[in-house]
């Protein structure tokens, strides 16, 4: 069936003057689309069996009542429409780790992009020497593992660790960071700012350097402040990056587990619960049904997260 | 135009030759020194403290230097702890999912760039869709599914969902996007085969988002924490990461030194990496945003 095809392909490119064609052939071309499937396929094969089944996989199981018991022989596994999800908003854990998770969000988002753009502009006004130091000093955290930096941080924020001292020294008596149902959270954050900021810097820092210095230039000449031109000048043509680096950041904050896993097990009375470790601890108990719901629930925050943002910025452009 | 040059100059700002006088500069320098003082302090604490003997690191009032220098935490973490063993691990997954992405991803990222063919867009598009997918939606479908493959607790079952990635032929993609279609179509032309192609021609030129894409994923791979949790069930298929998150939430928690040096043996490989390939790393992430 595809021998004529693919004898008669070549001859015909060849004869054919116009070199825009699309390199390859025809999309039609039966050849091509094997050839090419066959560079494709370990990567379909794997991607398929590892990467897209499970996504699919996990929405059936939530409106299932799979345990851990029904894994190996999924008979009497029944369907249970949108019980699991009824029963998560019904219990206050679940609520509670919704809540925490946006909490995470809300305050950790907003305070990385501060601390970025500022770092990014510092680094950006005209300071030559030992620039390559301060980005790669300012990045170190980014690469490291989490579970190792949630252990050092566990103990400086001991009552009586380093930070409190640090506290101590400028008079301010510090809480019982990780004991304390009312700053567990903020600690976490400050944490998770600590690790990240040096992403959005770097790419708030490419931003900048696209930025044209005539603007800047002609902002100065009609006698406009530094301020006055960051703000009219900078931040608006920001945008762009402003985006992406929102985007990037809820989604890595959204599905936070690592920080209450190593540092809290998610307690104080369930203060750092998050529902990425919600979701694992259901795991635990063996209900597969509510940890994929509580999976879907995240992903669909996700989703919403990143298109509210998006409609936000291109609203504003 | 030279009016408005002078009285610039006249009035200090002109930010093209002098940008900052020099006391804002000053205060400039000293604000983003501070700033790395404060970023790299938890490091300084977690290597000092690493060679402090635990008495002295939960001792009142505590010191930055250590008072008498000891390597017997690393010692007991190698002798008692089998650390070597997780380190061991931790390198030949990171390492064999490192060689899956570069042969794998920049195989189907060639298809995807270079041939036209039938299912592209929806290849593509399920690709671009995965990216944004986080690991978190999946392990449990997964874990299923690695387990009644009979590979729970194994290599493989570590390795198996990481030898390929979204991201990266998304990468590898977007890079031999920009090699010239002129030097495939000579080559076709030529009587080259399609294989012949990617070997001879675009591999050589991918060499620059080929180390990218070894760095990110052996980066993401010696940190990766939900997957090995879950899958690796008993001590000698753990990597450095549960190993060292296991330790510090059981019956050593308290035991400062150890879980110090712990950190000290995940974090130094990577490091010392990072300052050996830092553009790589920064503009690796930087474009990709995923670590």
């Amino acid at each position: 069936m595809t021998s004529p095809t693919v004898v008669k392909a070549p001859p015909d490119r060849a004869a054919e003057p116009r070199r825009t064609a699309p390199p390859g052939g025809a999309p039609g071309s039966v050849r091509r689309t094997l050839v090419a499937w066959a560079f494709c396929s370990p990567f379909i094969v794997l991607f398929a069996t590892f990467g897209v089944w499970p996504v699919f996989s996990s929405l059936s199981m939530s409106v299932t009542d799979i345990t851990s018991r029904d894994a190996r022989t999924p008979f009497s596994v029944n369907f249970v429409g949108l019980d699991n999800y009824t029963a998560l908003f019904g219990d206050p854990t679940f609520v509670r780790a919704v809540f925490n998770t946006l909490y995470f969000v809300a305050i950790g988002i907003p305070l990385t992009m501060v601390i970025a753009l500022s770092l990014a502009v510092a680094l950006n006004s005209g300071i030559q020497r030992a620039k390559g130091i301060f980005r790669v000093a300012y990045f170190a955290p980014v690469v490291t593992s989490i579970v190792a930096v949630a252990v050092v941080w566990r103990y400086l924020y001991q009552p009586d660790g380093m930070i409190n001292a640090a506290l101590a020294g400028i008079g301010i008596k510090g809480p019982d960071w990780l004991n304390d149902p009312d700053w567990s959270m903020p600690a976490l954050i400050l944490m998770a700012v600590w690790r990240h900021f040096g992403i959005p810097m770097v790419i708030f820092l490419a931003g900048l350097q696209s930025v044209p210095a005539e603007l800047h230039e002609a902002a100065r000449v009609d006698g406009a402040t530094r301020w006055r031109a960051f703000r009219s000048i900078t931040l608006p043509l920001l945008r762009p990056t402003t985006l992406v680096v929102a985007v990037l950041l809820s989604i890595s904050y959204l599905q936070f587990f690592e920080e209450p896993f190593v540092m809290t097990s998610g307690g104080p009375l369930d203060s750092t619960t998050s529902i990425s470790y919600y979701a694992y601890q259901q795991f635990g108990f063996g209900n597969y049904g509510m940890a994929s719901a509580a999976s879907y629930v995240l992903v669909t925050a996700i989703a919403l997260l990143s298109f509210v943002q998006f409609r936000i910025f291109r609203a504003k452009a | 135009m030279t009016t408005t040059t002078t009285s610039t100059t006249q009035t200090g700002l002109d930010l093209s030759t002098h940008r900052r006088t020099p006391p804002a500069r000053l205060t400039l320098y000293a604000a983003l020194t501070a700033g790395i003082v404060a970023t790299l302090a938890p490091f300084a604490w977690m290597f000092l403290g690493s060679v402090k003997p635990t008495g002295e690191i939960v001792a009142h009032p505590s010191t930055w230097l250590p008072q008498s220098p000891t390597l017997a935490n690393f010692e007991q973490l190698l002798s008692k702890q089998n650390f070597e063993l997780y380190f061991l691990n931790s390198t030949l997954v990171a390492l064999a999912c490192v060689a899956g992405n570069l042969l794998f991803c920049s195989m189907a990222g060639y298809a995807f760039a270079k041939i036209e063919f039938l299912g592209k867009r929806f290849l593509f598009g399920l690709v671009l869709t995965m990216l944004i997918i986080p690991g978190v939606t999946t392990f449990v479908p997964l874990f299923v599914l690695v387990s009644n493959m009979g590979l729970s607790n194994t290599y493989l079952g570590l390795i198996l969902p990481f030898l390929v990635t979204p991201l990266g032929v998304f990468l590898m993609r977007q890079f031999i996007r920009d090699i010239p279609d002129s030097l495939v179509e000579a080559a076709r032309l030529d009587g080259a085969g399609e294989a012949r192609i990617f070997l001879r021609v675009i591999l050589p030129l991918c060499r620059p988002s080929l180390a990218t894409l070894a760095i990110l994923t052996f980066l993401a791979q010696w940190n990766n924490f939900l997957w090995p949790l879950v899958i690796s069930q008993t001590e000698e298929h753990y990597t450095l990461p549960v190993a060292l998150a296991l330790f510090s939430v059981g019956a050593n928690s308290t035991n400062y030194g150890l879980l110090l040096a712990g950190a000290v043996t995940v974090v130094t490989p990577i490091i010392l990496l990072f300052l050996a390939l830092q553009k790589h790393f920064i503009q690796g992430i930087a474009n990709t945003g995923i670590k």
